[in-house]
């Protein structure tokens, strides 16, 4: 067994790859969309947590899951709230009312005010607790897998779109720092810096920052070689076009063919298969024209399989069960009554667990316990 | 290595060139110095280096720039990325990934290297700057000097004969700074690459200069020599040679070690004068604020650890200490941009966190590292307008304290064309104007040039004679022996030392001036005690 296989604490400490714990997450993901258990939400989002506490890397971009974890906490409230005001009155355990706003005809269907039901009030936050779950788990792959080294994986032909997207990604938390340096400012010159002017205010500076910074972002790329291609055939370039188009046609065809049903069988797949062979095709032949290479790419060994499948499996099995067993995944709401715990789910949710346990440590600690050294270097990186 | 063949560069819009027939040859394999003052034309140059000007800022190139043969006409930054490595000014506006290592691998990515050579060079390069404790390390987390150190490494593993580095040191702290001028004394050394570098703390890296290249800017020619030959009559100079030609020393020594070689006349002459030094006693007024056990929280760190100050109206208070020891976050304390954890803070008669709009700033100002920051409107007429419209002043008064700060700034300029200098006295002024008592500056010489830094401490030193407390954050030695009243060393958010100048600063090998270090021990601390001790003598 080579180095690379290796599991666990007994791996030398690397980046499992980035794909993987995609892969991983948009399964645990498939799961959420299957079922509105409370029970089964809540434990797929405490063990993506767990998974994330244990291997989560010691770099800036890695404390974005508790963020998601506010923000689908936000979204719950909001669904709550709405359904509380916009009523509905499914259900007949009333638990308090809301008075009633007379509307204009012309919106006769919808009400706002009335009695607000325990049932009507459960749904919502089952339903809110499903979009919460899809957020957590995106959040554990934003933790998780770097957006450089996902980056590193794209094909040399979309390298350049590739970059545009995550130098945008990494202005956000820039633009943050920038909103409250201009609100310093404010303040240092005895204006206001709160409320609605003090932002209007501070749009223009924060935007010129922005600006500047992406112009010194660009020299320092092209200083540092970005962008040096090597001359192309011009035969391969009409080809690498001819085959994107072609691409391009074909999957719209038959995208539009799956979706409007007029052939819902073999002849979309066709096109659908058709267009993604050109589009792979052009893209390897646009590809040769960059001379591009990789520094230790992230390997795909045992680790990355079994992150996968400990995704997809579960995924699988939701899907299985969903299909013969629809009710004992809905979290019930009419009538009234305690969510269940289904043996056969659970048990897949915890195989979702395994890359807590699997996966090699990430370089430079991670967040797992390793002594007083690790401590000393966190305050460091705060000072 | 690089020749300049009569090159002039004007941008567009402008009527006169930056740089005009400027005809130049820098041999391969050595550490080449710019100076000059702010916009005369330093970065320009640099940057014509490698091609970014003109190809990224436009403007007219006329006569022809080559590096190790190619001609920065044909070839844009991309093509010489592999002869010419820049650093900018600040390190982390060049960083395109997020770690170290990857950094470090990024420029040979582009350029197409095989993987092996790849992770050799890394690793070389991880040993020569001294980074290999660093490697996994998020660029965010780094210190100052070392983002400057990964900066350096980064274009190092394209293994270029040219480094062209635009202020390396101008934002560290001393011992920061010495780190990385030693590692680009060992690629100077040991590998022969050739370093082009612009910096204003001359007294940091004049001793290690093979040449100086002086840009005069404004129609002056620029001149070439070595560093003992432009020293002798530069307009810009550090301490150490200013006190060479007041003593005569022949040659002039460039650093503090030549120096104490031949002082030891001087401190002769001087022995009769110590006793003169220590009678300089100042008198101070009221109390201006206070801070007692003051204890600031960001996240899990602390960066006040019970910090506790009381100033006094006509006090000018340097506050020292290595990146990161809490010097911002006292002035920002002070400003109540931090809230309290602990302790008290009073400013004037009332909690500076407490305090909002004119409140606060007819108490305290505070002028932030960057200027910029603090400016807002289009034009420098506009800025004083609103100042005053702000303040409630009549219209004019915050131009006349701009005028009286730094004459001649014409009322059209946008802010951010103006120097350094200027940025920072009109940011000045907008503080002045609600007339606080206490003023504060963070890092105020960060990219002034010396006549920028002298105008600086007299504006400071007329503030304090006005009655006003001021409170300084800085890096520069200098000019907290020139200035100072009084020292606060800070370090992890606690104060280590807190006296009058000459006692924390003299013996310290940190904080210590050149001129103290020359002239130890007799505690003098700049040149120009020197010169008035000398005056009577001769």
């Amino acid at each position: 067994m080579t180095a690379e296989h290796a599991l666990g604490s007994q791996a030398i400490p690397r980046w499992t790859h980035p794909v993987a714990w995609w892969a991983w997450a948009l399964g645990l993901v498939a799961c959420v969309s299957r079922t509105t258990n409370p029970i089964l939400l809540g434990l797929i989002v405490a063990v993506a947590g767990w998974v994330v506490a244990r291997r989560k890397p010691d770099a800036p971009w890695a404390n974005s899951f508790s963020l998601f974890l506010r923000l689908g906490f936000i979204v719950m409230a909001i669904r709550v709230v709405v359904a509380m005001i916009l009523g509905g009155g499914i259900g007949d355990h009333v638990l308090f009312t809301l008075p009633r706003i007379q509307l204009p005809d012309w919106v006769a269907g919808i009400t706002i005010g009335g009695p607000v039901t325990a049932e009507a009030l459960l749904t919502a936050l089952y339903e809110g607790a499903v979009i919460a779950a899809i957020l957590a788990c995106i959040g554990a792959a934003n933790s998780l897998a770097s957006p450089a080294r996902l980056l590193a994986t794209v094909p040399a032909a979309l390298y350049e779109v590739g970059v545009s997207i995550v130098v945008a990604l990494s202005f956000a938390p820039q633009l943050v720092a920038d909103v409250s340096r201009v609100r310093t400012a404010r303040r240092l010159r005895g204006r206001p810096d709160r409320g609605a002017r003090a932002l209007a205010g501070s749009a223009i500076p924060v935007f010129e920052g922005a600006l500047e910074r992406a112009v010194d972002l660009a020299a320092a790329m092209d200083s540092r070689g970005y962008g040096r291609t090597r001359p192309m055939k011009q035969r391969d370039e009409f080809v690498a076009r001819a085959l994107v188009v072609i691409s391009l046609i074909a999957l719209s065809i038959g995208v539009y063919a799956l979706v409007d049903g007029v052939d819902g069988g073999w002849g979309s797949w066709l096109f659908i298969v058709l267009g993604l062979i050109c589009a792979i095709v052009g893209l390897r032949i646009a590809g040769r024209r960059s001379i591009r290479t990789r520094y230790r790419p992230d390997p795909w060994a045992l680790p990355e399989w079994i992150v996968t499948l400990s995704g997809w499996i579960p995924a699988v099995i939701f899907v299985a069960v969903a299909l013969n067993d629809p009710v004992s995944l809905a979290g019930q709401t009419s009538p009234l009554q305690w969510p269940s715990l289904p043996v056969i789910p659970t048990i897949a949710i915890l195989v979702a667990a395994l890359p807590g346990m699997v996966t090699p440590l990430p370089p430079g600690g991670g967040s797992a316990p390793t002594g007083p050294a690790s401590d000393i270097r966190r305050q460091e990186v705060r000072s | 290595m690089i020749t300049f063949d009569d090159v002039s560069i004007t941008y567009s819009g402008a009527a006169e060139p930056v740089l005009a027939n400027v005809n130049l040859t820098i041999p391969e394999g050595e550490l080449v110095l710019v100076v000059g003052r702010t916009g005369s034309g330093k970065s320009t140059l640099l940057k014509c280096v490698n091609g970014l000007v003109p190809h990224f800022t436009g403007g007219t190139l006329r006569g022809r720039v080559t590096v190790a043969g190619r001609d920065t006409r044909t070839h844009p930054p991309r093509e010489l990325a592999d002869v010419v490595g820049i650093v900018p000014q600040d390190p982390m506006s060049g960083f395109v990934t997020d770690v170290v290592e990857d950094e470090l691998a990024y420029g040979m990515e582009s350029l197409g290297l095989a993987p092996d050579v790849m992770r050799r060079r890394v690793e070389e390069t991880l040993d020569l700057l001294g980074l290999a404790h660093l490697r996994n390390r998020a660029l965010l987390s780094l210190s100052g000097g070392e983002r400057q150190r990964v900066a350096i490494g980064a274009v190092l593993t394209t293994h270029p004969s040219v480094l062209v580095l635009d202020e390396p040191t101008s934002a560290l702290d001393p011992g920061a700074a010495e780190e990385v001028l030693a590692a680009l004394q060992r690629l100077v050394h040991d590998l022969g690459v050739t370093v082009l570098l612009a910096e204003h703390r001359l007294e940091r890296v004049v001793q290690y200069a093979d040449r100086v290249i002086v840009v005069g800017g404004a129609g002056e020619p620029i001149r070439m020599g070595t560093p003992d030959e432009i020293m002798i009559d530069a307009p810009v100079a550090p301490p150490v040679v200013e006190l060479g030609r007041l003593a005569g020393w022949d040659p002039l020594p460039l650093s503090v070690r030549d120096a104490r070689r031949c002082a030891t006349p001087l401190r002769e002459r001087l022995e009769p004068f110590v006793a003169s030094i220590s009678g300089e006693l100042n008198v101070y007024g009221d109390q201006a604020f206070s801070m007692s056990d003051a204890i600031v929280r960001h996240g899990h760190t602390l960066a006040l650890r019970g910090v506790s100050i009381t100033a006094h109206a006509g006090e000018i208070v340097a506050v020292m200490g290595r990146n990161g020891a809490g010097k911002s976050t006292l002035l920002g304390t002070l400003v109540g941009l931090h809230g309290l954890n602990g302790g008290t803070a009073i400013v004037g008669n009332a909690a500076p966190a407490s305090l909002r709009g004119r409140d606060l700033v007819t108490r305290v100002g505070l002028v932030p590292q960057d200027p910029t920051h603090l400016l807002v409107a289009d034009s420098v007429h506009d800025e004083c307008i609103a100042t005053d419209r702000d303040c409630g002043l009549p219209v004019g008064t915050t131009r006349q304290t701009l005028d009286s700060l730094a004459p001649g700034i014409a009322d059209d300029m946008h802010p951010r064309d103006l120097s350094e200098g200027q940025r920072l006295a009109l940011a000045l002024a907008i503080v002045l104007a609600a007339d606080p008592p206490i003023v504060l500056l963070d890092e105020p010489t960060r990219g002034l040039d010396y006549p920028a830094k002298q105008q600086l401490v007299s504006i400071l030193q007329s503030l304090a004679h006005e009655g006003r407390c001021v409170l300084l954050a800085t890096h520069d030695v200098e000019l907290a022996a020139d200035v100072a009243t009084r020292v606060i060393v800070l370090a992890d958010g606690e104060i280590v030392a807190d006296g009058p100048a000459p006692d924390v600063v003299i013996g310290s090998p940190m904080f210590a001036p050149q001129v103290s270090k020359v002239l130890s021990p007799q505690p003098w601390l700049t040149v120009a005690q020197v010169a008035r001790a000398l005056e009577p003598a001769s």
